[in-house]
């Protein structure tokens, strides 16, 4: 394989510091001293950082959304478990159909379904619930929670469930014994991809939250509408950690590449 | 679990229907209801006093489709999705590109460094590029003039090129990721066949790279557009409340005018609109490169 030539490798520069200058300039704002957004040239200070304790509508938002991330990505894993096993090992009429169905969040506008789900929620009563936002986040989840759980699914030997099956072994204890454990990574990883496309959720969740179930994205958009101050980039700021460590931590675990690639081939399948 | 008997067979039939069960009928409660119930919505009446009427009339749909001001904020979001498209393709599909020929561990440093915005907050994302672009933080326009560039600032905020720069920051992973993910399938001797017969470097890009990358291209395209489309933390932050697109517009309807019908059908054209656009879009590179996906 040959090399990277020098203009491309300063392309490379320019590209990479694209990626990173809006992401870089939040965690250096977030340590100004000053009562007013300016980059600090002389000294740091974690002011800002301090001032997010005297703001418990940033610290509710904050437990809110991981309550929500984690009930609404468990449940979702729960509920593709079954339905990836049938769409990896069997053929049926309305496969097809059935996996575009569960894949349709991807691809219907956020915008649309949280206009859906305010609509419903109203009308059936649930406006405004933290059991509407989690049926809400169940859905958009989904997608990322099947299609992990379904290539570790795919890519699972047979073999020992046959020859369990052969032993005697019923069926409910082949699954508790040989498939879920097999498939355990997928979920795993599943689990935590949708913990962050919850986590990350606004253009919904804007349209269903009410001020008791405002998750941290929302709670920040609706703020940065306001105004923009330093408060909001050292919350910022903090998120970014957050999500980074989250991040570097999947990557050794289960690769990124491998976690986000899927999607493409998902959708030209 | 193929045992011969007619009970038997006809269990087995039906296992992966009881198998997509519990999911299925969630999809059917919380997906499809509330969407149908979204179109029908779009057809109701509604007053400032009266509310929402629940008759069959077409006045929303007739506003919106004859509605100079509706014309001219769809046609924005267009021209915001197209030029992003744009953007992302023509600086990203290089990106992955150049990410690919890289060694290890530099190949995986800098995948998790162009990928990873993808799973960082949208909104604390885009709070970086309204720090870039403008007020006290303003870098981009104080380095500009600086280095004399320009002689004024370029207002960024609360306009179109702003808000093109920041969703193509967004949007970006994506196409990098499609692009990228085409290229692990290619055989990279191809490329050393034809140099070491002589092709020069842009002929190989000409004739063997680009046919090679452009089903990633097209496919990072087909995303990158149908999220900018209706994207809407970005352009509400970065272009403000008069510079409005679909999902901003839906949003104002819905929790500022408290027109619900009137937001429903923006809504319901702005799904059908793309669900066509990305239908079409996806016959078509499938039957142009119908043997690149095989």
């Amino acid at each position: 394989m040959s090399r990277n030539g020098p203009l491309a490798l300063a392309y490379h520069t320019l590209f990479v510091a694209f990626i990173l200058a809006p992401i870089v300039i939040v965690c250096i704002v977030a340590f100004t001293p000053e009562g007013f957004l300016s980059i600090p040239t002389e000294r740091f200070s974690l002011r800002w950082f301090r001032a997010i304790a005297q703001y418990p509508e940033f610290i509710d938002a904050f437990w809110n959304s991981v309550w929500l991330a984690a009930l609404s990505s468990a449940i979702a894993v729960g509920f593709s478990v079954p339905a990836a096993l049938a769409i990896a090992r069997h053929d049926f009429r309305g496969r097809e159909a059935m996996t575009a169905l569960f894949l349709s969040p991807l691809m219907v506008p956020h915008v649309v379904l949280g206009i859906a789900f305010l609509r419903f929620f109203t009308q059936i009563g649930l406006g405004g619930t933290f059991v509407g936002l989690v049926l809400s986040h169940i859905v958009v989840v989904f997608p990322f929670a099947l299609r992990l759980v379904l290539s570790s699914a795919v890519g699972m030997d047979r073999a020992i469930e046959n020859a369990a099956v052969s032993l005697g072994a019923t069926n409910a204890a082949v699954f508790r014994r040989i498939t879920l454990p097999l498939i355990l990574p997928g979920l795993a990883s599943g689990w935590a991809l949708a913990f962050i496309q919850s986590f990350d959720e606004v253009t919904m969740t804007v349209f269903i939250a009410a001020p008791g179930t405002v998750t941290l994205p929302v709670r920040m958009f609706l703020y940065i509408q306001d105004n923009i101050d330093p408060l909001v980039t050292s919350v910022s700021a903090c998120v970014i950690a957050v999500t980074t460590v989250f991040l570097v931590a999947l990557d050794r675990i289960y690769g990124l590449e491998r976690l986000l690639v899927g999607r493409g081939q998902q959708e030209g399948a | 679990m193929s045992a011969p008997g007619g009970a038997r067979s006809a269990q087995a039939a039906a296992r992966p229907y009881l198998l997509s069960a519990p999911a299925l009928l969630l999809f059917t409660g919380v997906v499809l209801i509330p969407i149908a119930m979204t179109v029908i919505l779009s057809f109701h009446d509604w007053g400032q006093y009266k509310g929402i009427e629940p008759v069959f009339i077409l006045k929303n749909w007739r506003e919106v489709i004859e509605d100079g001001y509706f014309h001219e904020m769809f046609l924005r979001t267009l021209r915001i999705s197209v030029l992003v498209t744009l953007v992302a393709a023509v600086f990203g599909a290089p990106e992955a590109y150049i990410l690919n020929r890289m060694r290890n561990p530099w190949k995986g440093i800098f995948l998790l460094v162009i990928l990873g915005p993808l799973l960082i907050s949208v909104v604390a994302r885009t709070l970086g590029w309204a720090l870039l672009f403008g007020g006290e933080t303003g870098v981009i326009n104080k380095a500009l003039l600086n280095m004399g560039v320009i002689q004024a600032p370029i207002p960024f905020m609360f306009t179109e090129t702003g808000v093109v720069i920041a969703l193509s920051h967004v949007l970006m992973p994506f196409m990098v990721l499609s692009v990228w993910a085409g290229l692990q399938r290619l055989d990279p001797q191809v490329e050393n066949a034809a140099l070491s017969l002589g092709a020069s470097p842009v002929t190989v890009l000409r004739r063997i790279v680009l046919p090679q990358v452009m089903p990633g291209i097209l496919s990072g395209a087909i995303i990158v557009f149908a999220l900018a489309a209706s994207a809407f933390a970005t352009p509400a932050i970065i272009g403000g409340r008069r510079l409005k697109v679909a999902a901003t517009l839906a949003y104002d309807e819905f929790l500022n005018t408290l027109n619900w019908p009137l937001g429903a059908a923006v809504a319901t054209l702005l799904l059908v609109a793309l669900v066509v656009i990305i239908v079409g879009c996806n016959r078509l590179v499938e039957r142009r490169y119908a043997q690149v996906f095989q």
